[in-house]
């Protein structure tokens, strides 16, 4: 278990000197600043000359899963194949490493430079609070950004699992992006067409339904289930990925 | 230790291995002699647990490695043709990462000491992607070492490496080597003879020969053979000396230096001296010349010659 901690401590560091996370972050969070400025100049427009809605923390958290979207593939690109094409996986395979572990830590890596990517985001929020009046929901705070940390998760194992079966990144990158879009979009037009039972499989099969209860200020348990899920087979995959690798 | 039976691995419709048996005891150093595409780095990776063999047994150190992969894993430093480094590391935080991932205990110091084991104080801080080959073959060496295993197991250690640091490396393994098994893998063959105890042979997947280097020496030469030089172009010396009887082979190196092989049992020193003399030539050297590994290999390595044609009448071609 304590190989998990150093893969993942080892990994979180490196993507502090990589430049390619500092790029995407730092274009995450200016495209999500300029979208939270211009909701925020819109709604003040607006309240001019009507009684307009008072801006929720919604403004924050829809464009971040629009961005996070993409954001996810390119992170996770490299994890896997950047080892392979390199050689070291050769290194990592022959050390008393077990397989899963490897995947995981890999993933924890990830996930936790994605946490504090979200926690940086944070201050969208704490700076609305004081611009509204009475101050923000805090509820759908709370669940806007559980939901948003529990779709990471997933976003990043899925990332991981499609780095570890090819070599080129460019590949990864635009594969894990296909797969979370047909999970967005294509399955939800899909949904509709179909007969019941099979619209009821593909509409819970869609990424973006099961946020939508954390979105409105709710938890909802099978939500919940619904991304823990897709982490774990996404590992799963992963680490099946790997053996096969040894075997080919 | 290392014990393998019957080890084959096919790669779909290619067999890289057919059928291997060797072992290699504790506190000996075997060496991989072989050429390109034999099937050593195959071998070598079955055996550090990073791919399975398609049948056989290996075992090292009594485990099985694919039954206990891990506890072969744990046992085992490894060096990789390629030496996989991670660029954007130090040279201490990637030893460091090598030494977490292996449990190792004070870990901080253990980097040092490996670091002095291989002469690498100075570059600790480093980045790795800043030294040269050969240093890069010293951290690959430092991690195989880390965790003081009982088994190293080296692909081509010295391959890229200047003379001097050659040298340096061979007298490294030769040093860690006295209380481990090592295994290393080589296409040079004065190597193989001055580091191993033993030299295994293998060719297209086979072990063609096992044995130590002098006796299989011993073994393979029947003829004698002899270097002659004269001053000048040697213009006609190959001539007069494959005229002198009991000469079997005689091949012009460059000018003015011959090869002679002669029949077995007979030195043929003093009769090609007087000849050579007597002919004119001033003789600046004659020796015997032992029949070298490169030799030994090739000839066991090579495709069976076309028997040549008795027929006097050569064809120009």
């Amino acid at each position: 278990m304590r190989n998990v901690w150093v893969i993942a401590r080892r990994e979180y560091k490196r993507f502090f000197i990589s430049p390619v996370a500092y790029v995407v972050a730092f274009f995450f969070l200016i495209l999500l600043g300029y979208w939270f400025y211009s909701a925020l100049v819109e709604a003040i427009t607006y309240s001019l000359y009507y009684q307009a809605p008072v801006p929720g923390v919604e403004i924050v958290i829809a464009p971040m899963v629009t961005l996070l979207v993409f954001v996810m593939p390119a992170i996770t690109m490299r994890s896997i194949s950047e080892e392979i094409r390199m050689g070291t996986m050769e290194l990592l395979l022959t050390a008393p490493v077990k397989d899963w572990e490897l995947i995981v830590g890999k993933w924890l890596g990830a996930f936790f430079f994605m946490l504090s990517l979200l926690a940086i985001t944070l201050i969208f929020p704490i700076v609305l609070n004081f611009l509204v009046k009475p101050g923000i929901d805090k509820s759908i705070l709370i669940t806007g950004y559980l939901g948003l940390v529990l779709m990471v998760a997933s976003l990043t194992a899925i990332g991981i699992f499609i780095s570890s079966l090819f070599n080129s990144q460019v590949v990864v990158f635009f594969i894990s992006l296909a797969i979370v879009l047909v999970l967005w979009f294509v399955i939800r037009p899909l949904a509709v067409d179909a007969s019941s039972a099979n619209s009821q499989i593909l509409t819970y099969m869609n990424f973006i339904n099961h946020f939508m209860s954390f979105f409105r200020g709710t938890i909802d348990l099978s939500d919940i289930v619904y991304y823990l899920s897709v982490t774990s087979l996404a590992l799963f995959l992963g680490t099946v990925s790997i053996e096969i690798r040894r075997r080919r | 230790m290392i014990e393998v039976e019957g080890l084959t691995k096919d790669y779909g419709p290619r067999r890289a291995i057919n059928n291997l048996t060797f072992k290699a005891n504790p506190g000996e150093i075997l060496g991989f002699l072989g050429p390109n595409g034999a099937g050593k780095t195959t071998t070598m990776r079955i055996l550090t647990g990073f791919i399975p063999p398609t049948m056989g047994i290996a075992r090292v150190c009594g485990f099985d490695v694919i039954e206990q992969s891990l506890e072969v894993r744990k046992r085992v430093g490894y060096l990789p043709e390629t030496v996989p480094l991670y660029p954007d590391m130090t040279v201490f935080d990637y030893l460091k990462y090598m030494a977490d991932l292996r449990h190792i205990k004070n870990a901080d110091d253990r980097v040092d000491d490996v670091l002095e084991i291989v002469h690498m104080e100075e570059r600790a801080n480093g980045y790795i992607s800043n030294l040269s080959k050969g240093l890069r073959q010293r951290i690959g060496l430092a991690q195989a070492l880390i965790h003081e295993p009982d088994v190293l197991i080296l692909d081509e250690p010295t391959i890229g490496l200047d003379p001097a640091q050659i040298r340096e490396v061979r007298t490294l393994i030769r040093e860690v080597g006295k209380h481990r098994t090592v295994l290393l893998s080589t296409h040079i063959l004065s190597e193989a003879q001055q580091i191993c105890d033993r030299v295994l042979i293998i060719n297209k997947g086979e072990i063609v020969v096992e044995d130590t280097p002098e006796r299989l020496q011993a073994s393979l030469t029947g003829a004698q053979r002899v270097a002659v030089r004269v001053q000048g172009d040697g213009d006609g010396l190959e001539k007069l000396i494959s005229e002198i009887s009991g000469i079997g082979r005689v091949s012009t190196l460059h000018e003015g230096s011959v090869e002679v092989e002669s029949a077995p049992g007979k030195d043929i020193r003093p009769e090609i001296a007087r000849n050579v003399i007597k002919a004119g030539f001033d003789l600046l050297e004659l020796r015997s010349i032992d029949l070298s590994l490169e030799d030994i290999f090739i000839q066991l390595t090579r495709e069976e010659p076309e028997t040549p044609s008795t027929d006097d009448s050569d064809e120009v071609p």
